[in-house]
């Protein structure tokens, strides 16, 4: 077959032609995916409550959404899902989930998105685990702040930056959370105090 | 037989990343561990081998003046069909790759092979210039990502090889990636002569 002759009419013809079958193909597989996509968000953050509350029978009694934070309140604790309230991450957008008892300390945590270095930041995911260096499971949230900044955490080697954000993102937690707890109090913390700087 | 030499062609003379020194975006930004590295080659092959597929047997009914923006269109049809298939199939690869998939569509290495092959060859021939190309891509991919993780976490596919802290950061950030994709097309073009 001969090629075909680049007129105006020939060439909106094939246009409009490749558009339409490739709108439809599109249309075709976002409707197939649609549902498994939907089914794997809520099943991550149906896992990621269980595991930061250390409880694998957690019932969510309430959910409170406020802004980027997320608390799903149950009756030992409440997991939270917060970014870092200054948004200052390496690569932005570290968003995590924190578990908190009802005396506020860390039952457990994952992190939920993470552009951070592969290989340094991205370490946030077992650097403050339990036996993780900058252990921070079992203590009382609110005022974590790294060593250098004169804090008693231990910030991943070569990765200061993750390391704070990280932390302002669990006190932040720890804010949001006692509002709930306590909404009559104004609540400071490292987070969000600047004269902690 | 001439099959098998276009296959060939991809894999080792006109090796996309270290000879053609194609698609450099995702060749340094994927390659921080050997497995990110295989994730993303096998990723563009896949959109390779279709577009390539698609453009052959396309090519005469396109006219010429209107070739790049349906290549294009194709292109990113078929892109934007991976990325919904490797969210609802593959969440593991999404977590891990899920911001450079759609960079596939402005990869030079899929527009250049419709350009330069599918576009002038037969639909036979151009599937296996994508496979070929493809292979040569995830291998190049794969090599330097294993390279960058044994250098700069001492492991290779997550095995550890020698202690963490051994490791040379500088190999897991962007430079590194420069300095060791150098070396390798120094040794690739040593071996070649």
């Amino acid at each position: 077959m001969k090629k075909l002759e680049s007129t105006w009419y020939n060439m909106a013809i094939v246009l409009t032609f490749i558009s339409v079958i490739a709108g439809a193909a599109l249309a075709y597989v976002n409707e197939i995916t649609k549902g498994p996509i939907a089914e794997i968000q809520q099943q991550n953050e149906a896992q990621a409550i269980k595991t930061v509350l250390c409880d694998d029978n957690a019932a969510i009694t309430d959910t409170i959404v406020n802004g980027d934070v997320t608390l799903y309140l149950t009756d030992n604790g409440a997991a939270v899902k917060t970014v870092d309230p200054k948004n200052e991450s390496f690569s932005g957008g570290l968003t995590i989930m924190v578990g908190l008892d009802k005396e506020f300390k860390v039952l457990g945590y994952t992190v939920i998105v993470s552009n951070e270095t592969p290989g340094l930041g991205a370490k946030a995911s077992e650097w403050f685990q339990k036996g993780g260096k900058g252990d921070i499971i079992g203590r009382v949230a609110g005022q974590f702040k790294t060593t250098k900044d004169g804090g008693d955490v231990d910030a991943i080697t070569a990765s200061t930056i993750t390391s704070r954000s990280f932390l302002r993102a669990v006190n932040n937690a720890y804010a949001e959370y006692a509002k709930v707890m306590s909404p009559e109090v104004d609540v400071q913390t490292a987070a969000t105090n600047p004269n902690n700087e | 037989m001439n099959q098998l030499k276009v296959l060939w062609n991809g894999i080792i003379k006109e090796n996309p990343t270290f000879v053609l020194l194609l698609g450099m975006c995702p060749t340094l930004g994927t390659t921080s561990s050997a497995l990110n590295g295989m994730s993303m080659g096998l990723a563009t092959m896949a959109v390779l081998i279709f577009s390539n597929l698609i453009i052959s047997l396309i090519k005469n009914l396109v006219p010429d003046m209107v070739r790049i923006p349906s290549f294009i269109v194709v292109i990113a049809s078929l892109v934007t069909i991976l990325q919904m298939c490797i969210k609802a199939f593959a969440p593991e690869i999404d977590k891990s790759l899920g911001l450079f998939i759609p960079l596939i569509v402005v990869n030079c290495i899929i527009l250049g092979r419709a350009e330069a092959f599918a576009a002038k060859n037969g639909p036979i021939s151009s599937v296996m210039d994508g496979i070929g190309m493809g292979l040569g891509f995830t291998l190049g991919l794969t090599l330097l990502g294993a390279v960058r993780e044994l250098l700069g976490t001492g492991k290779v596919f997550s095995l550890t090889i020698f202690p963490d802290s051994y490791g040379a950061l500088v190999f897991v950030l962007a430079p590194g990636a420069f300095i060791a994709l150098g070396f390798l097309i120094a040794i690739v073009n040593k071996l070649k002569n």
